[in-house]
């Protein structure tokens, strides 16, 4: 393409619906993975309140337990690979090139089927739940002999599931692809930026982990349909094969799901407390060491199994080292705080809730660690309270400080500031009230995935239904503050903050359709 | 428009006040309150009544100890720096990026705490899977949805599933006292006894789980997998299904009764005869 070509289509933005169905543009394509990644958000989120309706009292009230296994199992699997994995990329097909100073991806069109193969996929999980037999059942880990029972919705599930595989894949190609070869001149690998480190190496585990995934629910079709054995003991197969296989993909999986919001938040602390990310170098490694170790652990998901005291005491073990770089991960955005300058707009305040929350998310999983301790842990509500601590406040507070923190670039206008932080207290507040009480639950004795409890479990589930209703209705606030952002407002500057790092903010806000068709040098 | 300032401020405060104050009274109040078992507002692990379960405890309560004190920790550093270290009242920020002394001390510090840790958790797993030297064995199979019970040295088994009734789930009639806990006929089990328990399933996974007696275990098809208790104390004790298992997993309930020898004698008797 010559210059003169481009320079005539340079202010020229397509309109239309065409423009968004086939754009190869990495911020429309961002724009789209955002959008996709929040409407799928406030789906699962619904299905997250038919739960809490359900357990609000002893006894059914609501739906029949059927119906309630499918809640909760499509809740999981949209929250994770419709929510928060298509966020991420979302914030990555936005902020990559910019970070490094690149006109775009490394394939732009791809980067266009890699969106679109989205909606697609969802619709047919969605469409399980209409199905004779309704959607998949067996919860988002859908082990067999259960996931075999289920009828067709289980199929769709698995097609949905491979479809948004490709989708990760080859996002993730682009996104190595595009790191490595198109950074600015100057911009050395210990010169990027960390969300670009998180990203990149997340990148490296989607290709490791997602094949897979593909061939443990391959293998669950052929079980249901083409008369393989793989899984069914009266065939000589083995159902503990595929926990192996599933949690193979399932840790690297979480540390998926994280890593790329400790990039943002990576990037947020250290512009609010006026002060340089403490400890670069360490940051770097600990992530690759997290990333590195995420393939040694995965059978403490599976502590009750019958494994052999070896397996036992070895993943024990390396499950217990993991917590090391992860410390030391807190620990430098702590020190990053420690005597700055700080000021509290929303995406700080998010930021630091993501730290302390996700700290809190962290220890009980050092807990549940713990091998004979995990036994009277495990399939409990304590593991729920773990991984909502985790993911929710890892990911997803992580993302909406990303959000309010690059709002202002994306659209050219300041957000609501306190709208943001209405959202942000009622989030943080309802969170807190919601899950907290489900560690005691899981003491207790509460087993999870069940749609009725005994009487002792009754108070702390009034409680936790009260907070997720609160919860879920906030987030609507987020929702205003977007549009309200999208449509006017005060006008950003370019810098947005106060002496932020990053070539994202040497860029005009709104950023131009097209940036740095000519490399910036970087010292 | 200073009052309001103020007031986010302190709002501020207060959220970092809430989550060192909650995790340090959660803490005393475990401490403070000892296992109860099903008492509503249970913080804690159901009490103990075997070896097994109370070395799980003790070390679940020293686990928890030492997170909390991390947990205090870092939200008393957060605190601190959130109140000192704001533009708001002065403060200018340091240049520091980098220091290798404390990189070293923040990775050998977690890693001994770890290691001390790792000292009883082994021991209490190896304590747990050595099943040898048992008294007696019985052979626990998961259905869809309740248990089998095979007293195989005595030729005795029986089903047993879920009593509540359906009423009483709908709501049409109050609900019992051991509400969705309550079985047609109990596993009876001698106190002192060690008690091998094998573990299969006839469908799909399903888990066995009685909190008080300490251990999970999955029950899968076609494989069998095996525990022990021993209690201390007589007394009837209840669990349920640990492994999602289809629509009435939450209807599956495990009840245990723990009976002096004698007791037990006769009961197996008995059902020798009726059986």
């Amino acid at each position: 393409m010559t210059t003169t070509v481009a320079d005539h289509h340079h202010d020229e933005v397509p309109k239309g619906i065409t423009r968004w169905l086939f754009t190869t543009n990495h911020k429309d394509i961002g724009t789209l993975y955002l959008w996709f990644s929040f409407i799928m958000f406030l789906v699962g989120g619904a299905m997250a309140l038919v739960i809490r309706a359900e357990l609000f009292q002893p006894g059914l009230q609501v739906v029949d337990p059927h119906f309630y296994n499918q809640m909760v199992t499509v809740h999981a699997l949209i929250m994770i690979f419709g929510a928060v994995m298509p966020g991420f990329v979302g914030f990555a097909n936005w902020m990559i090139p910019m970070m490094i100073g690149a006109p775009d991806m490394s394939l732009p069109r791809m980067n266009n089927w890699s969106f679109w193969l989205l909606p697609f996929a969802t619709s047919l999980l969605i469409l399980s739940l209409f199905v004779p037999g309704g959607g998949p059942a067996a919860g988002w880990t859908i082990y067999p002999p259960l996931s075999v029972q289920g009828g067709m919705g289980v199929d769709l599930t698995i097609f949905t599931i491979h479809i948004l595989g490709m989708s990760s894949i080859l996002g993730a190609i682009n996104i190595i692809a595009t790191i490595m070869n198109m950074r600015a001149p100057g911009m050395t690998l210990m010169k990027m930026p960390l969300f670009i480190w998180t990203w990149v190496i997340t990148a490296f585990l989607l290709i490791a982990a997602m094949p897979v995934l593909a061939g443990a629910v391959t293998m669950l079709l052929t079980d249901r349909h083409f008369g393989t054995a793989f899984f069914d003991p009266a065939g000589g197969g083995d159902p503990v094969m595929f926990q192996h296989i599933f949690w193979f993909f399932g840790h690297p999986e979480v540390y998926i799901l994280i890593l790329p919001a400790f990039g943002i938040i990576s990037q947020i602390i250290p512009t609010f407390a006026r002060k340089p990310l403490f400890g670069y170098t360490s940051m770097v490694f600990a992530t690759a060491g997290i990333a590195f170790l995420s393939f040694i652990v995965w059978a403490h998901h599976m502590y009750t199994v019958g494994m052999p005291l070896s397996g036992e005491l070895f993943f024990m073990y390396s499950t217990m080292l993991i917590a090391i770089p992860t410390g030391v991960k807190i620990f430098n955005w702590m020190a990053t705080m420690w005597r700055g300058s700080m000021t509290f707009e929303t995406p700080m305040l998010y930021a630091i809730a993501t730290v302390a929350l996700f700290t809190v998310g962290g220890l009980t999983g050092l807990m549940m660690a713990i091998t004979p301790a995990d036994f009277q842990y495990h399939d409990t509500y304590f593991i729920v309270a773990h991984f909502h601590y985790v993911i929710f406040c890892g990911s997803v507070l992580g993302m909406f400080a990303g959000v309010y923190y690059w709002l202002p670039k994306w659209t050219g206008h300041m957000y609501d500031e306190t709208l943001g932080k209405w959202h942000f207290w009622l989030t943080i507040i309802a969170f807190n009230v919601t899950f907290f009480p489900q560690h005691f639950l899981g003491f207790a004795g509460m087993p999870r995935r069940i749609p009725d409890y005994s009487l002792q479990f009754a108070e702390f589930n009034v409680i936790s239904s009260i907070g997720g209703f609160v919860l879920g209705f906030s987030q609507l606030i987020l929702l205003v503050v977007v549009i309200k952002a999208i449509r006017g407002g005060k006008k950003a500057s370019a810098e947005v903050w106060e002496n932020p790092e990053g070539l994202e903010w040497t860029v005009p806000s709104p950023a131009p359709y097209h940036t740095f068709a000519t490399a910036p040098e970087v010292k | 428009m200073h009052i309001l300032r103020e007031t986010k401020m302190i709002v501020n405060r207060l959220k970092h006040l809430l989550g060192a104050g909650s995790a340090l009274v959660s803490t005393l109040v475990l401490w403070a309150m000892p296992a109860s078992v099903q008492a509503e507002w249970a913080l804690n692990l159901q009490r103990p009544v075997t070896e097994i379960a109370r070395v799980q405890y003790d070390l679940h309560m020293l686990i928890m100890y030492i997170v909390t004190v991390i947990g205090v920790i870092v939200f008393a550093v957060m605190f601190y720096s959130i109140v000192k270290f704001r533009k708001s009242k002065g403060a200018q920020p340091a240049k520091f990026s980098h220091s290798t002394k404390a990189e070293v001390i923040w990775t050998v510090i977690p890693t001994l705490i770890l290691i001390v840790m790792a000292v009883p958790s082994t021991k209490a797993l190896l304590l747990m899977e050595d099943t040898t030297e048992s008294d007696m064995v019985v052979k626990v199979t998961g259905y869809q949805w309740g248990w089998h019970y095979d007293y195989m040295e005595d030729n005795v088994d029986f089903f047993s599933k879920l009593t509540t009734p359906q009423s009483q789930i709908t709501g049409s009639e109050a609900k019992g006292e051991n509400y969705l806990l309550e079985v047609d006929n109990h596993m009876v089990i001698p106190v002192g006894k060690k008690v091998r328990i094998l573990l299969t399933a006839r469908d799909v996974i399903h888990a066995w789980w009685v909190p008080q007696l300490g251990g999970k275990k999955d029950a899968i098809p076609g494989f069998i997998n095996e525990m022990w208790v021993r209690a201390d104390e007589t007394g009837t004790f209840r669990g349920q299904c640990a492994e999602l298992c289809g629509k009435d997993h939450g209807y599956m309930p495990i009840v245990v009764d723990v009976v002096e020898e004698a007791e037990y004698q006769a009961w197996l008797a008995n059902q020798r005869n009726s059986g």
